[in-house]
This record gives C-alpha cells, structure tokens and sequence, in this order.
C-alpha cells in the first residue's frame, strides 16, 4: 500500500489533487497486488490441487498429495463418469435445472409485472410477506412439505422436486424483477394501451422484451440454485436412477469405494457444467448475484 | 401474481402453519398426530443436543460475521485500489462460490484427509476431532463463500463517489482512514443487509455439516438444523422437529424484524 501512503500526507495543493485521483480510482501499490494475489491462491488453490487428485493413481496421491500427476489418468475420469452414474445424474439435473428456471420466470414474471403495473391493493403488505417467507428456515416446514408430497405422489419425482424449487426460488426471483419492472416506463404501455393491445398483449408485446435482460441473471442464479442445491434433493429423491447429480455425487462418496481419486474426478465432472456456463456469462452471472446481495 | 401465490401457499406457507401446530403435537412423520400442547418446547429448554447445536450455531453465526466480512471488506476495497486485472480477481474470487457444496466438501476431504492429505502430513484428522471439527467445517463453508461478500461488496463500492475519496485525500487521510470513513459509511445499507443475511443464512447452515461431519464426532459439529434433520428422519420425530424449526423460525424472524425496522426508519442513512 506504499503508493497510497505516499500519497497521503501532501501539502501543496497540486500535488494532493493527483494523490487524490490515484488513490480513489487505482494506484494501488505492490502490497496490495500480493494480498489480492494471496486471496486469489486460496480461491484457486484447493481447485486445482482437486483436478490433479483426479488424474492420479491411488498410490501416487497417498505419497504426493498436492505435486502435479507425473503421468495423467484421464481414464479415472471414465471409471467416475461409470460408477458414480454421472450421465443419469446430469441428465436428471438438465430436467430439473430447465424445469425451475422456466417455471420460476413464467410465476416470477406474472407476480412481478402484477405488482409493479396493476396496483392491486395490499401490494407494499405482500412484498413483505415474499421477504419474511423467503428467509423462513426451509427446514422448518421441510417435515409437513415432505408428508405433503407423500400424499400427492409427488414424493421420488423430479416434477415434485421442480415444484418445491419453484416455491423456493421464486419469492427472490419476483421482487428483484419487480424493482427491474419499476424501472420501465409508463408511457410506453399506455401507448401500447391507447392503440387497442389488452392487459395480455401488453405484457407480451412491450414489458417482456424490455423486461427480457433483467430476466437473464435471474434465470441464471435459479439455475445454480437449483443445480447446486442439497437438501431438498437428498431428502426428495430416494430413486437413484433419479438422483439430480448433486445427490448422485454425495451417494458415490457414501459408497463402498473410498477411492479419492474417483471423487476427484466425479467431481470435476460436476462442476465443469456450472463453470463454463459461469464462465461464459460472466457479467450477467455477477449482475444477477450482487443484485441479490444488495437487498431490497 | 395468482400462480406465485397458490406456489407460495403449497410449498412454504402451508407447510409452515402445519409445523407451527405440529410442534404441539407428538408425531411421527406419517400417520396421525396426538397434542401434547408445550411438552416438546420444554423437553427442549432441558435438552443437551439442542443446547449444544444452539451454540455451535452461535459461534458459527459469530466466525461468519467476522472472517468473511473481512475478507470480502478487504477484497472489495483492494480491488478499487487496482487499475489492472480488476475483472479477472473478481471473476476466480467468485469461482468458488459457483462450486456445489458437496464438491466443496469433497475437495476439503481430499485436501485435509488423514490417509491422502494434509491431515497425514501434519498428523491431524481435521474433520474427525472433537475440537478441530468445527472450525474446520465452518473454513470449508467460508471458502466458498467469502468470494461472493467480495462481489457484492465491490459492487457496493463501485457506486460510491470518487470526490469523497479526493477530499479525503485532501486532509490527508491514509488508505485505511478512507476506509473507514468514505467506504464503510457509504455502503452502510448493504453492510447492513449482509451482516443481517449472514445471521440468518448461520442459523440455517446445513449442507456442509451434514456432507462432512453429519453433527459428529460426538456432537461437537451438530447444528439446529442437522438435529432437526435426523429427529425428523432418523427418530421419526416429526413434532419435536419441527419445534426446533419454529425456534429458528422466531431467530429469523427477530432478524428480519430488525431489518424491515431499520429499512422503514432509514436507520443506517445517517
């Protein structure tokens, strides 16, 4: 932080101005680079010593724990991919991930444009109540959700599990959307309105392809909600040919095999979906997160 | 809006008044419940488990509050401090966040393991000792989790105003006094929305506990919500259950209290 502190104690008014402009929008010296370089090797580190357990031998991670594999097993990733029954679990998570993406857009959408546009009465009150019920601990009413289910052959489905996301993921989902909605201009549905379109046509016609980029991070904090998630999915799904693959993971890991590598590789393999989605929409991804992150 | 609600009612708000009235009874999970009024409320005020997940929540709740909030205070505001490579800091702190909890387990199990890891070399089993566990299991949780403080965080500071910064400057305040008083001040909101959000989310922690320790060894790692997880499944003792969940829901609603309280009186705009 020298450059920083150099910059500080300034007496001529010239010299300070150009102090000032550094330290507020960079001019961060090298202590800073090594404390964000530090924080960067433990974001990083443990990942890739993961990836190299994965492309060793047995033997060769119990003597060298964290050295790069001398000679790569990609085959481990093979025997994981096997019998750790990934192709079910990722398939099953691709039903449930497109699943409580689409439907929490469809229900958030609609409660969102309703509550943003058709000024129903009690709407500050039921804002409220969407905050308090999506802070409410989910294992309290995990118990009479699951006896529920039981009873409406909803139990060991995936639509079951899509449904009880749904309800979970979708009270954040509306009230982000509906401070997106807020933001859209009045004068353009009334114009809308004015030349003879109903409430329908105005939703489809002129909020949705203006609402549409407010709809992209949101769609895709759902989705690694729903592909992460671990509590509804053990507790929902016994069937394991219908395991999601974050369940499926957990089994192999309870499994007869204690095989460290094969959980390395089986792990990798779920992850690398997540990832290179992340990766690619980046932006949208960080956008939808810290939008959540910053509160009502 | 009439889809969000018949969802809402289904999934959470029935479910949730049938626990609160479940916690009365004496109930099994199936089957018919027989009502014993406050007896599972005051078999818990006596009920060493529930004492002891109490605490551990506790002292979870207390390590979030500190160790991530730093971290992710830190990151965000050495990431202002930087014109070069801002982006891609943010984007690998993050990386760890979008990592699946039982990946993250699995990736600490194999780091620390007593046969294959750390734990072998530095003769310690992190996650099979009563006094390790639970710091361990909660520096498991922080690692996927303090990247995301940082992210909001940065966010949160990118809105703050250069010229705060330059007059400070101009008096001649350090890095550190800029800090405190130009950045902490000016994302008071969102300090606040997270320091209540951690409470909340430390009160319902579950997956990493339940995938690496499920409450052992001896208890010393279980949670209010690993408890209720295996009175509910494994003792078939769905009222005594769910009268643990109505206590955390009260925690969270004394927490959400707080916070709509704070909102509505501009509590944190001075």
């Amino acid at each position: 932080m020298t450059a920083m502190t150099t910059g500080a104690p300034v007496t001529g008014s010239t010299r300070a101005d150009t102090a000032a402009r550094g330290s507020a929008t960079g001019g961060g010296g090298p202590f800073v680079y090594v404390m964000l370089c530090l924080l960067l090797l433990f974001a990083l580190g443990p990942l890739v010593i993961f990836v190299f357990s994965a492309l060793k031998t047995q033997s060769e991670l119990a003597t060298s724990p964290l050295s790069v594999p001398l000679t790569p097993q990609w085959h481990n990733f093979v025997t994981a991919w096997q019998q750790a029954n990934m192709s079910a679990g990722l398939l099953n998570s691709l039903i449930v991930v497109a699943g409580t993406v689409a439907g929490v857009c469809v229900i958030a959408g609609c409660a969102a444009y309703a509550m943003a546009r058709l000024d129903l009465p009690g709407a500050g009150t039921f804002t409220t109540y969407l905050l308090v019920t999506s802070s409410l601990p989910t294992q309290m009413f995990l118990v009479p959700l699951f006896y529920l289910w039981t009873r409406l052959n909803l139990y060991d489905t995936l639509f079951g599990l899509i449904v009880v996301y749904w309800g979970l993921f979708s009270p954040f989902a509306t009230l982000l959307l509906r401070s997106f909605m807020l933001g859209i201009p009045r004068e353009l549905e009334e114009a809308a309105r004015i030349d003879g379109a109903g409430e329908l046509r105005v939703l489809f016609r002129v909020i949705l392809p203006i609402a549409a980029p407010g709809f992209l991070p949101i769609a895709l904090v759902t989705a690694l909600a729903s592909y992460n998630e671990f509590l509804f999915a053990v507790t929902f799904i016994q069937d394991s040919a219908k395991l999601p693959v974050s369940t499926a993971f957990f089994s192999f890991q309870q499994g007869f095999s204690q095989d460290y590598t094969l959980f390395g590789a089986a792990g990798v393999i779920m992850v690398l979906p997540m990832l290179l989605l992340f990766l690619a929409l980046q932006r949208r991804f960080i956008e939808g997160v810290s939008t959540s992150g910053l509160g009502g | 809006m009439l889809p969000l609600i018949v969802i809402n009612v289904l999934v959470v708000l029935g479910p949730s008044v049938f626990a609160l009235y479940s916690s009365f009874t004496e109930w099994s999970g199936t089957g018919a419940a027989r009502w014993v009024g406050l007896a599972n409320y005051a078999e818990l005020a006596g009920d060493p488990e529930f004492h002891a997940a109490l605490w551990h929540n506790i002292l979870w709740t207390a390590f979030f509050l500190v160790v991530p909030m730093a971290m992710g205070l830190f990151g965000a505001f050495a990431l202002t401090r930087i014109r070069r490579f801002r982006l891609l800091f943010r984007v690998v702190y993050f990386v760890p966040y979008i990592v699946a909890s039982v990946v993250t387990a699995a990736i600490w199990q194999n780091l620390l393991s007593p046969d294959v890891g750390l734990g072998k070399v530095a003769g310690l089993n992190f996650f099979g000792s009563t006094t390790l566990a639970l710091p361990t299991v909660a520096f498991v949780n922080n690692w996927a989790w303090w990247g995301f403080l940082v992210v909001v965080f940065l966010a949160a500071m990118q809105g703050v105003d250069p010229h705060l910064y330059e007059a400070a400057a101009l008096d001649g305040a350090g890095p550190f006094r800029q800090f405190w008083s130009v950045t902490l001040p000016s994302i008071r909101p969102t300090f606040m929305f997270l320091g209540l959000m951690t409470i909340i989310w430390s009160f319902l922690s579950f997956d990493y506990v339940y995938v690496l320790t499920q409450g052992g060894p001896a208890g010393t790692t279980d949670v209010l919500s690993t408890l209720l997880y295996r009175e509910a499944f494994a003792s078939l003792r769905a009222g005594y259950a769910s009268a643990i969940g109505v206590v955390m829901a009260l925690i969270s609603g004394v927490v959400v209290g707080v916070y709509l309280v704070m909102r509505s009186r501009k509590a944190w705009a001075i």
